[in-house]
């Protein structure tokens, strides 16, 4: 019997141990994930596939952090069904484990659309460690790969595939590159580096079939697209998304809406479950409504603020939206917030640009609502920061893009408070 | 905990607290080859900042609830639960300033060339900040105060 179970083994899940840790250090904690590896920090599958790192440098705690911490683990095992009523988990093995406070951090699963031609060897995804090492058993016998999304996720396995030598082509929908984060000018700068690095682009096209090696219909050979065009290739990357993985809320009284519906103290609907993470819909304080934000700070963030609130410790969740920093092809990158206007009322748009800096903030009623900054990233925490707490910023806005911009540019008054604020908060 | 806090009206913007910030991270510890032998060169984890009249310099506040710490992607980023201490450990820093974004202070420091975060330590190798002893005119103030950990 634990008194907390977890599911899910990445940041959500250890944001919520670490705090329980902190309120309870006697009540047992178990954490289960079908993933066999202590915590690693999945962002780096693509340091591993390149061979810059292995998973002893991609841990994302020290190894003993579980038996230090009194936290019983399940790895390696799938959780098979959530029995709400008597608190009770199956897993696939049969085992059966009861819990008092549940929390399913349990994440997203990528998507694979279907397509003609999916059944066939050499088609991969790239969410996990196990799809970086799948990849890396063939990488001696490709050379060429098509990297299917143009998004986060495609954008790190082409950097790893090109530091392997392999030529890339990159495939995707929408007319330009990582157009759910950064607007068009960003996206443009984006482009040009793939392309200096000789990465081929294909964007507003999709993959219509994916097509065999000459008359071996098992192996991948190449792909056709959506104009007819024809690419070769050894290997194709799934790389379009993840979606939430719900799959074991499903057909239960648990509300799911397209990810796991929670409050500000990431409770469910349903007493004594929690979630948290790429699989809960959180408050976003730039939108104002409970969506998905699945990166990584957000899921350990929600993770924490579960953990709490299933230790006894009430703690409200502060929101948080898309945030991401970037460094695709040596070009540092940050973007938050809303970056593509919903509509032209009521925004405003202040920005400067000079060769590979760019930096681009749009404000609403007074506030920041999102940024870019490209290049130039050193001043970007403070305006992340003025977001967050969304201060008005008009006064000073006109000082926002400068170079030294900083906390010396806030009105007096509060610059004082800033600087005098007692916790560093 | 201890935590350094500017005091902006007694601050003349001479950027000592850089320079000695510098130095004391470096390999020599000498200001002469801190700056002209060690390559690549250390950075200053402290920042001066300037506007008309107003002056003082910014580090690491040590956050209660550090968002750097939070955020970070590999689990380089970390608070002492003991001294209260936020620190980057290079080894797992891969340089993707998540930290950066993260950071409502400004206070860490992309070091471009080794590809990681530079941020104060708060000189845990000397008896207090070199910022701190070097500042000509107690600009800058080291108060030991609760941690709310």
């Amino acid at each position: 019997m634990s008194k907390y179970l977890i599911i899910g083994n990445s940041a959500g899940g250890i944001g919520a141990a670490e705090a329980i840790r902190e309120v309870d250090r006697v009540g047992a904690i178990a954490i289960i994930s079908d993933e066999p590896y202590p915590a690693y920090s999945r962002p780096l599958i693509s340091e591993y596939l390149c061979g810059e790192r292995n998973l002893e440098g991609m841990l994302y705690r020290p190894s003993d952090m579980y038996s230090r911490n009194h936290i019983e683990t399940h790895l390696g095992k799938k959780v098979a069904k959530l029995h709400l009523g008597n608190k009770q988990v199956e897993l696939e093995t049969g085992e059966k484990l009861n819990w008092e406070k549940l929390l399913l951090a349990t994440g997203g699963t990528p998507i694979v659309p279907a397509m003609e031609g999916m059944g066939k060897r050499g088609i991969f995804t790239f969410t996990a460690l196990d799809d970086a090492k799948a990849i890396e058993k063939l990488k001696g016998q490709a050379r060429r790969v098509v990297v299917i999304g143009g998004g986060l996720i495609g954008m790190s396995v082409t950097e790893a595939l090109v530091k392997l030598g392999l030529e890339v082509s990159v495939v995707e929908m929408v007319g330009r590159v990582l157009s759910a984060i950064l607007d068009e000018p960003a996206s443009r700068l984006v482009e040009a580096a793939l392309k200096s690095a000789g990465v081929k682009l294909f964007t507003g096209k999709t993959v219509k079939k994916i097509l065999g090696r000459g008359a071996n219909e098992e192996i991948v050979g190449g792909v056709e697209l959506s104009d007819g065009q024809k690419l070769d290739c050894d290997l194709v990357i799934v790389a379009i998304g993840v979606s939430p993985r719900t799959q074991l809320a499903k057909d239960t009284a648990i509300k799911l809406n397209r990810g796991i519906v929670v409050d500000n103290y990431m409770a469910t609907n349903s007493p004594g479950v929690y979630a948290c993470g790429d699989v809960a819909e959180a408050y976003d304080y730039i939108y104002g409504v409970y969506r998905l934000t699945p990166i990584w700070p957000n899921a350990y963030m929600g993770g924490r603020v579960a953990g709490y609130n299933m230790a006894g410790k009430v703690t409200e969740y502060q929101g948080g939206t898309n945030a991401n920093s970037l460094k695709y092809f040596g070009l540092p990158i940050v973007t938050a917030g809303m970056v593509n206007l919903p509509s032209k009322d009521g925004y405003e748009v202040i920005s400067t640009a000079d060769g590979n800096i760019y930096k681009k903030i749009v404000i609403k009623d007074d506030r920041i609502m999102g940024i870019v900054f490209m290049g130039d990233i050193q001043r970007s925490g403070v305006i992340f920061g003025l977001m967050r707490e969304g201060v008005k910023v008009t006064s000073f806005k006109d000082n926002l893009l400068s170079e030294n911009f900083g906390i010396s540019c806030f009105p007096d008054e509060m610059r004082k408070n800033k600087l005098q604020r007692q916790g560093g908060k | 905990m201890k935590r350094i806090y500017p005091r902006e009206e007694v601050c003349i913007a001479c950027r000592l607290c850089e320079v000695h910030c510098l130095v004391a991270h470096s390999k020599s510890k000498d200001i002469i080859k801190a700056y002209k032998r060690e390559t690549p060169r250390a950075l200053p984890r402290i920042r001066m900042e300037a506007k008309g009249a107003v002056s003082f310099a910014i580090s690491c506040r040590h956050c209660d609830e550090p968002s750097c710490v939070h955020a970070c992607l590999t689990g380089a980023m970390k608070k002492d639960p003991v001294t209260g201490i936020v620190t980057v450990d290079t080894e797992k820093c891969v340089g993707c300033w998540t930290c950066v974004l993260f950071c409502q202070y400004g206070a860490i420091n992309p070091d471009i060339e080794r590809g990681v975060a530079t941020k104060c330590d708060l000189c845990p190798h000397l008896k207090e900040p070199a910022c701190v002893t070097n500042c000509p005119n107690e600009a800058l103030l080291l108060v030991e105060e609760p941690s709310h950990v």
